[in-house]
């Protein structure tokens, strides 16, 4: 398993390289004008474009600018944007704020939506089966930024406050992680009814052992490795992708932060972002493919 | 689903048609014993399923729609009258002939429905279009790293995970925000070409590996040796011999895929940096209807019902397709 690992860990270099080159390139490296409309409606004294020129480097070969970029991020320095904020500094404001918005969204799948599919799949064909079924395909089809801007109004919600306290992520929690839920139930489902028909849990009701055990112990151990890949490749794509959700309740997480850079063309926060996230992204698949081998033993690293 | 029986334990994840059975070991067979391949299979299990026909229906009328929108409103969509501005639905239109306004008005006085019935272009023409590339793009690489194997495999693998570790709305959104500046103003069709460019750039990767998988449990069966030692051209045996049994897999994510993309494409235009006017989308109406969500809920009800049934329908119909295909669920 350590050296399966290792591989991984060794495997994620190059990519990691790969993506934050890419959204590097799209974002300092296309030919164009850094400082159009930087300064209002005219054109940027030449002293200012020459002492930002300077400043970022920019007149050094892209090869250099991105290895210069990779050898500060290694470092922890994430530099400075065009006004002189400290990115660092952005980034340990808004990062906090995104983990509980996440961590809260992941736990309301993880609860709910194990919970209905257990008890859609144990009760296969019954009336509340159908109810969540169809409520699943509801969650499904409605796109988050339709429910959050909805729930936000009809339940006249205000915009949730800087410091963002646990309770007020509560419901823009449950809505960013609502269409996951859908996907969590409905793979319980599928996945317990499935394992229902295995030879392991026929032994185990021949054994006599107590049905809360067959299906906790025997039945729902087994179902839960598609969901647990799901909840965890959810938990690593969210921290990025709440950008809707965190817009609709002004919420100060990563994701207003990104979308904010981008539009006031702030490259070096938005660069910075996306490589934190790719980072936790390959991390979070890696710890996904080792916990594989402790829910399910009979996977082995080669 | 319907009779567990049917599914014989053999039955593989991914299914092979079945070779005709000789015709003097059976000399009478009532038609419903005649061998089957698996895609008339599928079709005939698909047929008497409810779920299906109701997602196909609405598929028919979406693509309707925005194939031929002025089959369904007479009221040009861009055509604004301020005198009209946010007017209530009347729901006496409907029974008159050539009058407007059906869902009401938006604040420039343009008329909802026609809107709502236009938006069907944007939605259908960006997720089909995607799909289509991802599929050619995934499906030509996939078969390229599952065929040949080796390095071609380990190096497309590869270029294709610095792609995958992109989270999708993030990278989508660092892309077209790249391509269309916020503030700019693109033309319809290029606008519309670079979100059908994001998502094949950002999509193509899963394609690939779905492809890859199949392609390497079909190339080891008996047929696919048997042509090789006949001593067919790899083009044949790719073409003939592979590709036609492995291409399900991708059909079935592709149906769901182009639900999630119809969603993607108007949450990226609600965000602004997706299709923008003069394209008529649902995302542009349902962000345009932010402000007004109290004085006129109807602006986002009605472009936002639409776009959860298009949503459903298409991931309703991937669902009844998985099935079919699939003959261990039976």
């Amino acid at each position: 398993m350590g050296r399966y690992a290792l591989r991984r860990l060794l495997q994620a270099i190059p990519v990691f390289i790969g993506t934050t080159f890419l959204i590097w390139f799209l974002v300092w490296g296309l030919p164009g004008d850094p400082f159009a409309g930087r300064c209002g409606e005219r054109q940027c004294p030449q002293a200012y474009v020459d002492f930002m020129t300077d400043k970022f480097g920019l007149d050094d070969p892209l090869p250099i600018q991105y290895l210069n970029y990779l050898t500060n991020l290694m470092q922890g320095e994430f530099g400075q944007t065009f006004n002189g904020t400290e990115i660092g500094e952005l980034l340990a404001q808004a990062f906090p704020v995104s983990i509980k918005l996440a961590l809260v969204a992941v736990a309301a799948e993880a609860l709910i939506g194990i919970t209905a599919g257990v008890l859609t799949g144990l009760r296969r064909g019954s009336f509340i089966d159908n109810l969540v079924l169809v409520s699943t395909l509801v969650l499904i089809a409605l796109p988050i930024f339709v429910i959050g801007l909805v729930a936000r109004y009809s339940l006249n919600l205000s915009s949730v406050s800087p410091e963002a306290p646990l309770v007020e992520l509560i419901i823009p929690g449950l809505i960013l992680g609502s269409g996951s839920l859908a996907y969590i139930t409905r793979l319980t489902r599928v996945n317990l009814v499935e394992n229902r028909r295995a030879d392991y849990v026929r032994t185990a009701v021949a054994k006599g052992l107590t049905p809360s055990r067959v299906t906790g112990v025997h039945t729902l151990r087994n179902s839960m490795i598609p969901v647990v890949t799901w909840l965890g490749l959810d938990l690593g794509s969210l921290m990025g992708g709440a950008i809707v959700t965190e817009g609709i309740f002004n919420i100060r997480g990563i994701g207003g932060l990104l979308f904010d850079s981008i539009n006031r063309r702030q490259s070096g926060v938005v660069v910075s972002i996306v490589a934190i996230l790719v980072l936790v992204y390959l991390v979070v698949n890696l710890l996904v493919d080792l916990l594989y081998g402790v829910l399910d033993p009979r996977i082995r690293y080669e | 689903m319907s009779s567990p029986e049917v599914a014989t334990p053999t039955a593989e994840a991914v299914p092979m048609p079945v070779t005709p059975a000789p015709v003097e070991s059976a000399p009478k067979k009532d038609k419903k014993d005649k061998p089957r391949s698996l895609w008339t299979d599928a079709w005939y299990e698909l047929r008497r399923k409810p779920l299906f026909v109701i997602s196909a229906i609405l598929i028919m009328i979406f693509v309707l729609m925005a194939a031929f929108p002025s089959l369904f409103s007479s009221v040009d969509p861009a055509a604004a009258d301020l005198n009209r501005s946010l007017t209530k639905p009347d729901f006496g239109a409907w029974f008159q002939f050539g009058k407007g306004g059906q869902f009401g008005y938006n604040v420039q006085g343009q008329d909802i429905y026609a809107r709502t019935i236009y938006g069907a272009r944007a939605s259908i023409v960006v997720g089909l279009s995607a799909v289509i590339g991802n599929m050619l793009l995934g499906g030509f690489f996939g078969i390229l790293s599952g065929y040949l194997g080796g390095w071609t495999d380990t190096l497309l693998a590869r270029f294709g995970d610095i792609f995958l570790g992109l989270p999708f709305v993030l990278g989508a959104l660092v892309i077209l925000s790249t391509f269309a500046p916020v503030q700019s103003n693109p033309s319809a069709f290029r606008i519309t070409s670079l979100v059908i460019a994001t998502f094949i750039a950002l999509g193509w990767p899963s394609f690939a590996r779905i492809m890859r998988a199949a392609v390497l449990s079909t190339k080891q069966l008996d047929y696919v040796h048997a042509a090789q030692a006949l001593g067919a051209r790899p083009g044949r045996v790719v073409f003939r011999h592979v590709l036609p049994n492995s291409v399900a897999p991708m059909v079935v994510v592709g149906t769901i895929t182009l639900g999630a993309y119809i969603g993607a494409e108007a949450t990226l235009s609600f965000l602004g940096v997706g299709l923008r006017e003069p394209v008529v989308s649902w995302g542009i109406m349902i962000g345009q209807s932010r402000q007004f969500m109290e004085a006129a809920p109807y602006m986002m009800a009605f472009p936002a019902a639409f776009l959860a049934i298009a949503v459903l329908s298409f991931v309703m119909l991937g669902d009844a397709v998985r099935d079919a295909l699939d003959p261990k669920l039976r």
